[in-house]
């Protein structure tokens, strides 16, 4: 085990996929001298050179209509689209050509690349560099999504993303980046659209993941010194999600609650509440829950940002609500 | 099954002809190959034996003949939604095509792309688009990896003069001169944006000014002959292929036709229709081969040639069998793949 943080270990695990394959190249601003917004390149163009690690203009449409290009051609780009407010500027490559092309083609074409744009609230930040936009990709036949909550996470999931042959959405979260953790020696690869365990127990599933997942794992802790044992589980892949993992967990505990920083209304919560009532019914002690940011684009004033914030107390008295009103 | 199309097939040799006059025969049986395949498919279309969008290249066809006759097998072609002329000419089989057109199986794209997005990977032709400017930002990826994959490839991005004005173009300019990528933009200048005039809608000079504006080399062809369009692009092709850098060629052709095969195209005079179909680049190169002694005969048997191998793919097309369920669901994505029923 090392201890590194969020960043480290996505740079890290560029930086193998670079060395492991030369086809592998990475595209976007400020990537060189800069190292990207949260340092996740810092020294990569130094050792693989300007052709590999590429700074380009501030021309979403072409980072992101050319690596779909560069993928058909034979190579796999990792596209760094700095926030997903920006994702929005390629959203149109991504969603008409980036997913669709191996669908319209009749598989000759296929577009091995990764779209990184990171989610989220970073403090005051403010309504355009602060969204969680990771439901409007799981919608798009084609895309995988991944949205990674650790720094061991962050080398697994990346190393994956870059080695799929699907275009992979590859959310990080900006407060993250500087969160440290255990990341184990070995080049491991996670499997995509496995989710994981984060804290076992069997009065309720909590399913989670990114930031989130940590202020639900704080939820848990306090949950614990009243007596409930929550499950708490970090879905990882949005598309394809685990059911399998999260309809085990609701069998055993009868009672669901999502939490996710993203818009409540339409978050992928929503998706994820609907399949375990179609198909999770006659297991359920409670109606399924979701809780999530209100439909209100993200203030700078700080006291109205915290209220757009899922707090560890919110999960709490939802969780607790969970339990008690349906004893 | 589809017979393999191949130059072979409608081949007629004649001992000892000059290389310059093959070359033109050449050209002369790829344009008539275009024009028989939009003439049959326009015909399709408005018996509705064909659904969907359908934008007939008929009138421009000299400018896809002209340039990809200067491409080799690694080279790649990007087109937009008037695609079946680019694709052919990259050397496409028109059956397979055509079952596309029909979305029957064994079309080139197992007949889930359709006219728009038509498109042989194996022959260098990315895609026709539906979306216009997104085939140029994909032209400059293909160019990008053709050089960390250590190819000389020269990329060509086909575009038309409403895409003049789409962000991913301008964008595309300035990222293909940035990082000196060989590509060869080619505005196909058919006068229209869909139903609208592009002069009408489109400020300053022109395509080759905004290319030069961006620091491209920037040329300006008749697109309706064919000979000046193969002999501009030698040149420009192997300038870029030689590491030139990427240049713009403004192709000045007419779209005689409608923007799709089911527009009257009221928007405009008959005389002015009229006027720009004396300029048709088939007949100009049928003259050009008659001055350099293609007799009648030869010319006739060009066409009807031509004309029954189209024919035979439009019945082939109309019989054939539909994609089922396994095609449906085929190539969607690896990890979360669709299952049916859902």
């Amino acid at each position: 085990m090392a201890r590194m943080n969020y960043s480290d270990a996505a740079r890290l695990a560029l930086r193998e996929e670079m060395h492991r394959d030369p086809t592998v190249w990475a595209l976007g601003e400020d990537l060189g001298p800069e190292g990207g917004v949260a340092g996740q390149y810092r020294g990569l163009q130094e050792e693989f050179g300007a052709e590999r690690i590429v700074d380009t203009p501030i021309s979403e449409s072409t980072i992101m209509g050319s690596a779909v290009g560069a993928a058909v051609a034979g190579t796999r780009p990792v596209v760094e689209l700095r926030y997903c407010d920006f994702g929005l500027c390629a959203a149109d490559e991504i969603v008409n050509q980036a997913a669709k092309i191996r669908y319209m083609t009749g598989g000759q074409a296929r577009a091995p690349l990764v779209i990184r744009q990171t989610i989220g609230i970073r403090a005051g930040l403010a309504a355009q560099h602060s969204q969680s936009t990771e439901a409007i990709w799981t919608h798009i036949p084609g895309l995988v999504v991944v949205t990674p909550s650790t720094p061991a996470d962050n080398r697994a999931l990346l190393k994956a993303a870059i080695r799929c042959d699907d275009p992979v959405v590859y959310m990080e979260h900006k407060e993250l980046w500087t969160v440290e953790g255990e990341v184990p020696e070995s080049e491991a690869v996670a499997e995509l659209g496995k989710g994981s365990v984060w804290r076992e127990g069997g009065d309720l599933t909590i399913v989670s993941w990114s930031t989130a997942l940590h202020a639900a794992d704080a939820a848990c802790r306090d949950l614990a010194t009243k007596g409930i044992e929550a499950e708490l589980i970090d879905l990882r892949t949005l598309y394809p999600w685990d059911r399998d993992l999260v309809f085990d967990s609701v069998r055993r505990t009868g009672r669901l609650l999502v939490v996710h920083e993203a818009c409540q209304i339409m978050g992928f919560g929503a998706e994820i509440v609907a399949e375990t009532a179609e198909h999770m019914f006659s297991a359920l002690k409670a109606p399924p829950m979701r809780i999530g940011a209100p439909r209100i684009p993200i203030p700078f004033s700080e006291p109205l940002e915290m209220l757009c914030r899922i707090s560890p107390a919110k999960i709490t008295d939802a969780a607790a609500k969970l339990i008690t009103s349906y004893d | 099954m589809t017979r393999r199309f191949t130059r072979k097939t409608i081949v007629t040799t004649l001992p000892n002809m000059d290389p310059e006059v093959e070359r033109g025969l050449q050209h002369f049986r790829n344009m008539l190959t275009i024009r028989a395949f939009e003439e049959a498919v326009v015909k399709a279309r408005v018996a509705e034996t064909i659904r969907g969008s359908v934008h007939p290249y008929i009138g421009e066809e000299a400018i896809a003949v002209g340039i990809c006759a200067n491409l080799r097998d690694e080279d790649f072609v990007a087109s937009y939604h008037r695609g079946h002329g680019h694709t052919i000419a990259r050397g496409a089989d028109p059956g397979a095509m055509m079952l596309e057109l029909y979305g029957r199986k064994g079309g080139t794209c197992g007949g889930k792309g359709g006219s728009m997005h038509v498109a042989d990977i194996s022959r260098g032709m990315l895609g026709a688009n539906g979306v216009i400017g997104d085939g140029v930002t994909i032209a400059v990826g293909a160019a990008k990896a053709a050089r960390l994959l250590g190819k000389d490839s020269v990329v060509v991005a086909f575009f038309g003069d409403g895409g003049l004005n789409r962000g991913p173009f301008l964008e595309s300019l300035n990222w293909a001169k940035t990082f000196d990528l060989p590509v060869l933009f080619v505005c196909e200048d058919n006068k229209f944006a869909s139903t609208t005039r592009t002069k009408s809608v489109t400020a300053g000079p022109g395509p080759a000014a905004r290319a030069a504006s961006f620091g491209l080399h920037a040329e300006t062809v008749d697109g309706n002959d064919v000979f000046a369009v193969d002999q501009i692009a030698a040149d420009m092709v192997t300038k870029i292929r030689d590491g030139a850098g990427p240049m713009l060629l403004h192709a000045i052709t007419y779209r005689v036709r409608g923007h799709l095969a089911t527009d009257p195209a009221k928007y405009r005079k008959p005389e002015e229709v009229l006027r720009h179909t004396l300029l048709d680049p088939i007949p100009r190169c049928e003259a050009w081969l008659r001055h350099h002694g293609i007799d009648d005969e030869a010319i006739t048997r060009e066409k009807k040639t031509v004309d029954d191998y189209i024919a035979g793919t439009i019945s082939a097309a109309e019989t054939a069998p539909f994609p089922g369920v396994a095609e449906f669901i085929a190539d969607v994505q690896d990890i979360g793949a669709p299952t049916w029923p859902a």
